[in-house]
This record gives structure tokens, sequence and C-alpha cells, in this order.
């Protein structure tokens, strides 16, 4: 049913935890349906230099969460503002189709974080255009 | 490897060696059709006329009664529900069930509903028991049958079947009761009960897989649904399964002679994992209810975190497990069961399904209580939620339902 990446992903979740000093959230899903995710990210001049994540959920949720903080770490907030939903499952060797639209919200939840992170420096997505 | 242990027995039990051996000559030595007239044929007819009998004993059957073999549960609730419906439209349209019924009950009844038939899903109470005042209540002078569930195959609450019985009795109407997870693990008699109809299955009775009954009391007309040949009664067309039939009979008298052997094993395990896991796991409840329970089921869910997350880590450890959790059902719609119990969609998500069988052992009781505890740790340091911040925070939340 799960590729091996998401397993590995799973049993060895990468950058999981809360982070105390974040400069912006993004919380995404509902308990009622099974998904919680919340990205926190810690920004630096424009760019992502720490991310974590906190993730109630099935493998899948769990997985697109770790994937999508190894996918961010490093990167500019407008590169990282491009990460999709299909890269994140496309890193994990794709997901099971049913998957595909119920758990994979970790790249929904990034995107809140760098909307979280504008609001608080007085921009919007145009500024990073 | 780690060993393989099943505690998933309600979606899969392994045959018991006995019955796989009886079977097999059924397979290339007596593989003559019960239909034939020659000694091969007449070989396979005695062979299961004598598993009619044991199966009929198993629930205190009559010899005047029918037991219909069919394909299995989910065949033997749709001739029951529907047969019985179609037969005896002209005595009126309504159908009673209960909300916690099997899936094989409950959209076959919904099909009666777009065929003009009535039906009443009784409630349950925060155990799973029918509330059998509501069932009194909910009689009509157009009722024609109640079909209730002796226990429930995922919380593995006992129904309270005599009352049911005596109500339905008083009432005059036939009542069917899906036997299916209670089986061999408590006794059942069809006439202490007061019992016109019931579905068996026959892997649950540790026989193989695609064979199942229905039992009939004398009387009581169905409708075919499946036309052919005239095979068992004229009422289940198909030439018969030989060697699952035989196989079918011999598991029901092994389940007969030792099921006080079986229940008092199991509950004894049951109970050590139980109470081993509310011990040792923090906000973890027992669902269902706490005595009137079967011998092999403990149904545990578990405050913020998700089935299908610790159903995978616990399979990596070896133990095959099943959860309530929306997110491994194939229509991603949470438990009808856990939701008529009163239990939040958000909970019924954390909720493990843990079916025990007789091959079970201590040891591998006391292997999971063991193992258990860390994964549940691991998820739940892994969650945003907790006991500050509870599911609640969130109910009045937007969210895309994806159900």
């Amino acid at each position: 049913m799960y590729s091996e990446k998401v397993v590995e992903h799973f049993t060895n979740p990468r950058n999981m935890g809360e982070m105390e000093d974040a400069d912006a959230v993004g919380k995404v899903g509902n308990p009622t349906c099974g998904d919680l995710i919340w990205i926190y990210i810690k920004v630096k001049d424009d760019i992502i230099t720490d991310v974590k994540f906190k993730t109630f959920g099935c493998a899948a949720a769990i997985a697109t969460s770790s994937m999508v903080t190894e996918l961010t770490k490093g990167k500019t907030l407008k590169e990282a503002y491009q990460i999709t939903r299909n890269d994140v499952a496309d890193n994990l060797q794709g997901l099971p189709p049913i998957k595909m639209h119920c758990s994979n919200l970790a790249a929904d939840g990034l995107h809140k974080a760098i909307e979280d992170y504008l609001r608080k420096t007085g921009r919007t997505i145009e500024d990073l255009k | 490897m780690v060993e393989q242990v099943n505690f998933n027995h309600s979606a899969g039990v392994p045959i018991d060696e006995r019955v796989l051996a009886a079977m097999q000559p059924y397979f290339r030595t007596y593989y003559g059709n019960p239909g034939s007239v020659h000694t091969a044929g007449q070989q396979s007819a005695k062979a299961v006329e004598n598993a009619r009998i044991q199966v009929a004993r198993l629930i205190g059957a009559d010899a005047k009664d029918k037991i219909i073999f069919t394909s299995g549960a989910t065949e033997s609730n749709n001739l029951a529900l529907q047969g019985f419906a179609y037969r005896n439209r002209r005595k009126g349209n309504h159908i009673i069930l209960s909300q916690v019924e099997h899936l094989s009950i409950i959209n076959t009844v919904k099909f009666l509903n777009k065929q003009g038939f009535e039906s009443t899903q009784v409630p349950v109470d925060e155990f799973g028991l029918v509330n059998t005042k509501a069932l009194e209540e909910a009689i009509t002078d157009q009722t024609i049958l109640i079909s209730i569930q002796h226990a429930n195959n995922e919380v593995g609450t006992v129904q309270p079947l005599a009352e049911i019985g005596k109500i339905a009795k008083s009432a005059e109407i036939p009542l069917h009761v899906d036997a299916v997870a209670s089986a061999g693990q408590i006794p059942i008699n069809v006439s202490d009960h007061g019992i016109s109809l019931l579905t068996l299955s026959s892997n649950d009775l540790y026989g193989p897989k695609g064979v199942g009954a229905l039992y009939l009391e004398k009387g009581i007309a169905v409708q075919t649904i499946i036309l052919g040949g005239g095979q068992e009664y004229g009422i289940r067309s198909g030439s018969e399964n030989v060697p699952g039939i035989v196989g079918m009979g011999l598991a029901a008298e092994i389940a007969m002679r030792q099921q006080p052997e079986f229940a008092s094993y199991l509950t004894g395990l049951r109970d050590d994992l139980i109470q081993g896991i509310l011990k040792k796991v923090d906000e973890a409840y027992l669902n269902g209810h706490p005595t009137k329970r079967l011998p092999n089921n403990a149904n545990i869910r578990f405050s913020y975190i998700e089935g299908e997350a610790i159903t995978l880590h616990l399979s990596f450890q070896g133990f095959l497990v099943a959860t309530s959790s929306a997110c491994t059902s194939k229509t991603l719609a949470p438990s009808h069961c856990l939701m008529s119990m009163g239990i939040s969609e958000a909970e019924a998500h954390g909720a493990l399904q843990l079916t025990l069988g007789r091959e079970n052992t201590q040891a591998q009781i006391d292997r999971f209580v063991e193992v258990l505890p860390p994964i549940v740790e691991k998820l739940r340091a892994m969650s945003p939620l907790s006991k500050d911040v509870p599911y609640e925070l969130f109910e009045n939340e937007e969210h895309e339902h994806h159900h």
C-alpha cells in the first residue's frame, strides 16, 4: 500500500517536534478528518533556516510532513512557496490514490506558515514575486 | 523476522487443522455433485446432510428446521432480509434493525428502502447495547421482521438476546439474528432465544472462507434471491460447495464441543490485554461493554493519535491488528458503531480493534503490552494534540470534509 520511502519517513520522521522560537507557524487540517499538521519555520534574510512539524494523522500525513520539512530547509521563501502537494508525493515515490487528497496537506501547511511570516513582516505573497 | 501474531481474527481466522484434513478428500476423491443419483453424488449428498446436522446442533436447531448453506455471512444476511421481505410483503413493509448492525445488514435494508420497505434503526447506549425500550416502541402493525445481532464484531458488546427474543415473540414478529461474531464464542440457542432466522459464517468458526449458513425456523418462508437448479430446499440454487460445507460442519461441531474451554481461555487473555493496556497507557479507554462482551474482543481508543499509524507501527513489530479509524476504510467514513455509541469522529480515529483467537498465547499478550506503550508515546510526541490542546478546540473550525 505505501512506498518504501513513505514507510521510511513514517518510521524515522525528520525535523519532528515543536519549535519554541519559531518565526511563523502554519496549521492545517482538522482532527475530525483525522489529519492535523502544524509546520513551524525559522527565517533569516528570507531564507528558511529551520523547519519543524507536529502531526496528528495517518502514516501518509506523517510522512508528507517529514518530507516537506526536508524539501524546505535552506530554501528562500519564494522557492519554498512553490513546493506543491505533488512535489511532496513524488519525492515519497507516490501515495495511495485515496491518500492523495485527504492526507497530503503538508505543503498547504508550509504555505500557511510562509503566509504567516509575511503577514508578521508586513508583506504579502505578491511581494515575493 | 519477528513472529507474526494475529490479533485481527474478526477479519480472518486460520482454519483448524482438523477441519482442513476433513475437507481434503472432498476435492479429489469424493468430488461428486450431491444432485447426482450415482454413488459419487450420493456420497457427497450424505456429507452435506451430515454437515447440516452439525451446524444445527451448534445453535440448538430442530430437525424440522432448515439450515441453508450459502457463500458466507454476507449472502446469508442478504437472503434473510431480502428473501423474508419479498416473501412477506403482504403482511407489512416495516423492518427493525439496530444502529450497530454489520454493513451487510445496514446496506441490504437501505436497498430494501428503495424497493418501498420502511425501516427503523434502534439506537444503542454508550456501551453499544440496544435500547430495548426503543425497540418495543419501534414496532408498528406494519412490522414484519426484527434483525438484531447477537454480538458486535467491532466493539464486542453482547446484546440482551433473551429480552429481545421475548419482545419479538410477544409482538409475534420473527427475529433474525446475525450470530457471526458470537457463534462458538458464547452459547446460542435458537429455541431459548426465540430466534426464527440466524446467520452464521464458517471462517469465524475456524472453518474455510467462502461458506456460511442461514437457519430458518420451521414455518418461516423466504423468497429465493439466487435462482437456478433449486438446491438447498429450492431456496439457494447452485451446486453445493461440498468441501467447504464439510469443513463448516466439522468447525461447528468443534466449536460446540469446546466452546466453554475456548471462552474461558480467551476471556483470561482478553482481560490481561485490556488491563495491561489501560494500566500502562494514559488516556486509553475501553470501547464497548466492560463485562457484556465477547471473550475474544478488546477495543481500545487512544486520545490524540490516529489508528492507522498505530496499526502500522504494530505490524512492524509483528502484531496484526485493525483500527476503527476512517483513514483505513475504503470510503474514509468513520465507524458507524462508534458514532452510534456517541464517540466523536476525532476520538474514533484512535481506536484499535483487537480480536483474539485460539492460537494466541499469554506470551503474545505480554509482549503486546510491552510493545504498545512506546508506540503510543512516539505518536503522541509527534501530535499537536494533547491534554492542553484538546480536540474541542477545533470543533467549530471550518474544514474540508472528504468523506
